[in-house]
């Protein structure tokens, strides 16, 4: 069984790195719900200017044929304007690369930003489309079985591992 | 098929015919969903891709503007393609069975069918004959079936008493009208139930009221102004002048004086009721133009929430 990731120390590594690239045009979207919450906490840390944003992507998922409609379905909300944006979009792993796919499908939607980062905590390996993190502080190896869920009590985040 | 024809072995809506039977847990899941499909009509891009590659066949054997209408921007807007067939003016008028139509339209790859049809219980039919002949993956959602039930209307009605009042299981809710040729009522009166509202009124004219009406668990009250005593909501039905056989109601102008939802009435009700209706309204006969335009009615909010509703429902039925 590997070492759990420590959320809250990733997250401070992940604000100091993305601090330097941080201009009053950066907008942050977290992904629902545990990248939202992450986004949440960056966007307080780095004083960023522009609203907070996140993103559900319920409606872009690539596997609506096999298993339906994704059961609560949040609203996106994007308080900003995407035309010409610099957009971070916020995740707490990364596996597939789907839901990153399904992700900036929604966003360009919205409009055509001028460039879109991605900052993660963990990068579980297990790609499956061409994508990759901007920043992330932290690589781990999982089995396919095991599911790295993140969790928020109160202030506080954690890592969980579950078995599917 | 299973015991709720809706349902597959999952337990999970396949077609919407009727609200009568489907439980809490899926109406509300049904209404949540509606949510953020509710967001995306505030996007400059009013689409998601999630039914692409779909088609979609409006089957009206019926007029209907409004419901085909937002049947068909919800399709639209969930990228799939779709088709609308007036029936009147087609195929039916030169003989051909229902069936026969459906089989038609299947041979066209269709992956699903809204139907409003004047007949009871066509919907129905439709999915039977589909499970039938092994085509259960084609899902069929009720538009309107004669007197029997309007589903999408009943729930979009539901998620407008949401949105302003929150919490079902306080309010007295009263439903106004020609309850008698209303499967608009029938579908608001099961929803309602089953969403825990602790009061239901119905308010119409004996004549106008079906045998057994009391049995839906609805209290009944021939005095429109001792029926709006205190409500939340006022549900206004239309006046179904073609479905009306015979001397149901001695005039239109004897009509608007003891039902018709006036500034004068409605002032029984609570001082923040909603006023609902249908449409397409008849005014100055079940309603007075200064209430349909005045400060309680949410009458258009209601077109805009049946949007975001059907795409909710047409995504529930059509992936997995």
């Amino acid at each position: 069984m590997p070492t759990l990731p420590d959320a809250t120390a990733l997250c401070a590594q992940l604000a100091a790195a993305m601090r330097p690239q941080i201009t009053p045009q950066t907008a942050l979207v977290g992904i629902h719900t545990g990248g939202a919450w992450i986004a949440e906490w960056l966007h307080r840390e780095l004083g960023v200017k522009q609203p907070l944003g996140s993103i559900d992507v319920a409606f872009y998922r690539d596997d609506y044929n096999q298993r339906g409609l994704h059961k609560g379905a949040k609203a996106s909300n994007i308080p900003f304007d995407v035309e010409g944006a610099h957009i971070v979009i916020v995740d707490d792993v990364l596996y597939t690369g789907r839901t990153i796919r399904a992700a900036l499908n929604e966003l360009f939607d919205y409009g055509r930003p001028a460039r879109v980062d991605l900052a993660v905590l963990v990068d579980r390996g297990g790609r499956e489309l061409p994508v990759a993190a901007t920043w992330c502080p932290q690589a781990l190896a999982l089995p396919a079985s095991q599911t790295l869920v993140l969790e928020r009590d109160g202030e506080a985040l954690s890592f969980r591992i579950t078995e599917k | 098929m299973n015991r709720n024809p809706q349902l597959n072995a999952h337990g999970e809506l396949q077609h919407l015919i009727t609200l009568e039977g489907l439980s809490r847990e899926i109406l509300q899941g049904i209404l949540d969903t509606a949510e953020p499909f509710a967001e995306v009509a505030e996007r400059e891009v009013k689409k998601v891709p999630l039914l692409r590659g779909k088609s979609v066949f409006n089957l009206f054997f019926e007029n209907s503007t409004r419901t085909r209408t937002t049947f068909e921007i919800a399709a639209k807007r969930l990228s799939a393609d779709v088709i609308n067939l007036n029936i009147n003016t087609s195929s039916a008028s030169k003989g051909e069975s229902l069936l026969d139509t459906v089989d038609n339209l299947a041979a066209m790859q269709a992956d699903m069918f809204v139907v409003r049809h004047a007949s009871s219980g066509a919907p129905y039919l439709i999915a039977q004959h589909l499970a039938a002949t092994g085509r259960s993956h084609i899902h069929v959602v009720n538009a309107g079936d004669g007197r029997h039930a309007h589903p999408t209307q009943g729930l979009l009605d539901m998620y407008t008493i949401r949105h302003y009042k929150k919490d079902f299981t306080r309010l007295t809710v009263a439903v106004v009208g020609d309850v008698l040729h209303s499967r608009v009522a029938r579908s608001q009166i099961h929803a309602l139930r089953t969403l825990g509202v602790p009061e239901i009124r119905v308010i119409a004219p004996r004549t106008l009221l079906p045998t057994g009406v009391a049995d839906m668990g609805v209290r009944v009250f021939q005095d429109m102004k001792e029926g709006l005593k205190g409500v939340d909501v006022v549900m206004m039905l239309r006046l179904q002048n073609e479905r009306m056989q015979g001397a149901l109601l001695p005039s239109p102008q004897e009509y608007f004086k003891y039902y018709g939802l006036t500034p004068d009435k409605l002032r029984l009700a609570k001082p923040d009721a909603i006023v609902m209706h249908p449409g397409p309204m008849n005014r100055g006969i079940e309603i007075d133009s200064a209430v349909a335009d005045g400060s309680h009615s949410v009458i258009l909010p209601q077109v805009t929430f049946g949007i975001a509703v059907r795409m909710a429902v047409m995504s529930m039925l059509a992936g997995g």
